[in-house]
């Protein structure tokens, strides 16, 4: 153990204990107080002066995702003064790394209360949205059209389900049947049905924030949040640009503003370049392949400023393509007249595109929502 | 059931699993231990093929107690995990009664029809009713929320409520092991729960241990051959990333052919076992192979 570290005494080690929690949750893991407890608990079985024990009880109790073990590691290290006995990762395969929660850097959180300040994140985020031009519109007029967002629900496109629930037609229910004829003296007089019960679909929206799309990026995260708000199980929403950044939590706000100010101070890159294969495909490998993308319908808003190589896209798209239900594609310049897709990653992308739809107004927005449901 | 008495400290625990040929590294040895004293599911993450699934299999043995396995699927409901009544005995019995005339009083036959035999215990109540057991909840994340809210309840208290029957509680809970791919994110409530293991690919040397005491008939060479190679398959950013598994198919599948060395023609034959999608085979096949199977 380090200088600072527990000595033997039991308060001294419940004190170093919360101690390290506040730290580590500084470092952005919410290490919750029934977790600590839990290491407390941990700490207790094991032998309290061994540093590696110490950091097992911690990171077996205080981390939930794989997100939370470098900045857990950062913080044992920070707060015990000594290395993290786990062996570095050698793994390449996890970059570029996934911002999982709001941003933990304001440096001004250090308060008893230990939670990176949510009202900081809050308005550092409303700064930056403040900063989008969103399009061309008077401040009346985008009001207006943010109240029209709220009331825009994407209704969940349906697949068919193993779950079964009662029906008056459909496969005869064999042990509802029987139950009930338990109750008529075993006699069965009437036959019990079910069929299947349609579940929906998952969807899964990958946003660009990039600087060519910035007029947009408002309008496709208020859509995303009333998808999100419509169906908060079963959506996800990503955004792209220089890097891949996950917001299904911070649009799970109920109220657009603040889900969306949340979410802006989620993505570091806003406004930035554009790299979409090497984002889809750490999309794909993280998420995509293990679950998220399986029997979707993704719906990739972009215009397809593509500054990495063509190829790596068009061979991302048929992944994508391999593993989703369908692939609806949202240029917000499809709108325009005379628009013809020419850019290299749309060329590249389009082969693999099963919808490929405008998104420039609430029109299109409210065309989108139709095209998601009947993919 | 002799149970034999739990190991001491994490390490203790590490030599008992060595000793069923599964061999956790400390972060594990130290999990599975917690899980042990705590009572506390442990809730494994990582790649497929990593050995989640083994180590509730060597736990069992270790601990000398039964294993119960649940898998999990979308639409995976209560009554597959918990109980069901077995409905076509029930009415059989009924009639049966019936014919022998033996049906005295309504009530007693009504409660003669939910006898502990009719009842068809699955997993989840197996592990109850015959603990101390160790419970393997497979790949979690593929059962829908539902499932998941109803699993919290039950790794809550361990106990599970029949209506008919009364309440079934584990004297001491079952040793409960989680496990996850992380095709989705499971619900934090769940996990707040458990003690979280993120598991990684083993060290070439754990690797190489593990192949020789999985595999003792593949000579020393050929183990550290498949093992580096598949340690640098892993870092070619392939689409499935071989794991633990796959390198043993592998040196099993080069033994049943003979092989006493990986070389380039042998590898490229057998690659099927490793490699599991076209496009990562024909990656490998474009680099240089000599340079990744040479000996």
């Amino acid at each position: 153990m380090g200088d600072n570290g527990a000595a033997p005494g039991t308060r001294d080690v419940v004190t170093t204990v919360l101690g390290f929690a506040r730290t580590l949750r500084h470092a952005g893991v919410a290490a919750s107080p029934d977790r600590v407890e839990a290491m407390l608990d941990a700490v207790g079985h094991l032998d309290v002066l061994d540093p590696s024990a110490v950091y097992w009880a911690g990171r077996l109790t205080l981390c939930g995702s794989p997100d939370d073990l470098d900045r857990y590691d950062a913080a044992f290290a920070a707060y015990f003064g000594g290395e993290a006995p786990r062996p570095r990762r050698a793994s390449g395969a996890e970059q570029p790394r996934v911002a999982q929660t709001a941003s933990l850097g304001t440096g001004e959180g250090s308060e008893e209360g230990g939670e990176p300040s949510d009202l900081a994140t809050r308005a550092s985020g409303e700064e930056v949205l403040r900063h989008r031009d969103v399009a061309e519109l008077t401040l009346p007029e985008r009001e207006q059209l943010r109240r029209l967002f709220a009331l825009l629900v994407p209704a969940a496109p349906m697949r068919a389900s193993r779950r079964r629930s009662p029906s008056a037609h459909g496969s005869i229910h064999r042990a509802r049947t029987v139950r009930r004829a338990l109750r008529d003296g075993g006699e069965i007089t009437r036959l019990a049905h079910h069929r299947a019960r349609p579940r929906p679909r998952k969807v899964v929206l990958l946003v660009d924030v990039s600087g060519s799309m910035s007029p947009y990026a408002d309008a496709l995260l208020r859509f995303a949040h009333a998808a999100v708000r419509a169906r908060p199980a079963s959506t996800e929403v990503f955004t792209i640009g220089t890097r891949l950044t996950r917001v299904t939590r911070e649009l799970r706000l109920r109220d657009p503003d603040r889900a969306l100010a949340a979410s802006g101070s989620a993505i570091p890159d806003w406004s930035g370049g554009t790299r979409i294969g090497e984002v889809l495909k750490a999309f794909l490998d993280r998420w995509g392949q293990r679950g998220t993308a399986r029997g979707a319908v993704v719906v990739v808003c972009s215009d397809g400023w593509e500054r990495g190589g063509a190829d790596l896209l068009a061979e991302q798209m048929a992944r994508l393509q391999r593993l989703a239900h369908a692939v609806v594609w949202v240029n917000p310049h499809k709108g325009r007249d005379g628009y013809e897709p020419l850019t290299a990653g749309m060329v590249a992308a389009l082969p693999s595109v099963d919808h490929f739809v405008a998104g420039h107004s609430l029109a299109a927005f409210e065309e989108l929502a139709g095209v998601m449901t009947r993919a | 059931m002799s149970q034999p008495t739990l190991p001491a400290d994490p390490a203790a625990l590490g030599t008992a699993l060595e000793g069923t040929g599964y061999l956790p590294d400390e972060g594990l040895a130290t999990a599975a231990y917690l899980a042990l004293v705590m009572h506390r599911p442990l809730f494994l993450e990582g790649e497929a093929g990593v050995g989640k699934t083994a180590l509730a299999r060597a736990l069992a043995e270790v601990t000398g107690r039964p294993l119960y396995r649940l898998q999990c699927y979308e639409g995976l409901e209560a009554s597959h995990a918990l109980y069901d009544w077995d409905f076509g005995r029930q009415l059989l019995h009924l009639r049966a009664a019936e014919a022998a005339g033996t049906a005295e009083r309504t009530e007693d036959l009504e409660a003669s029809l939910y006898d502990r035999r009719f009842l068809l215990a699955r997993p989840l109540l197996q592990a109850l009713e015959d603990s101390p057991s160790v419970l393997l909840v497979d790949e979690v994340d593929r059962a829908d929320d539902e499932f998941e809210a109803f699993l919290l309840e039950v790794l809550s208290d361990f106990t599970i409520s029949i209506p008919e029957l009364g309440t079934v509680r584990a004297e001491t809970p079952p040793l409960v092991v989680l496990t996850s791919n992380r095709t989705r994110e499971v619900h934090d409530a769940l996990k707040r729960r458990c003690l979280y293991h993120w598991l990684e690919h083993p060290d070439f040397e754990r690797e190489v241990a593990i192949l020789r005491r999985r595999l003792p008939d593949v000579t020393e060479t050929l183990a550290r051959q498949v093992a580096r190679a598949t340690a640098q398959l892993r870092t070619l950013d392939l689409l499935k990333p071989p794991g633990v598994a796959e390198a043993m198919d592998w040196a099993t599948a080069l033994h049943a052919l003979g092989a006493r060395e990986l070389d380039p023609d042998v590898a490229a034959r057998t690659l099927g076992a490793v490699l599991k999608y076209r496009e990562d085979t024909d990656r490998v096949h474009a680099l240089a192979r000599g340079a990744l199977f040479g000996g």
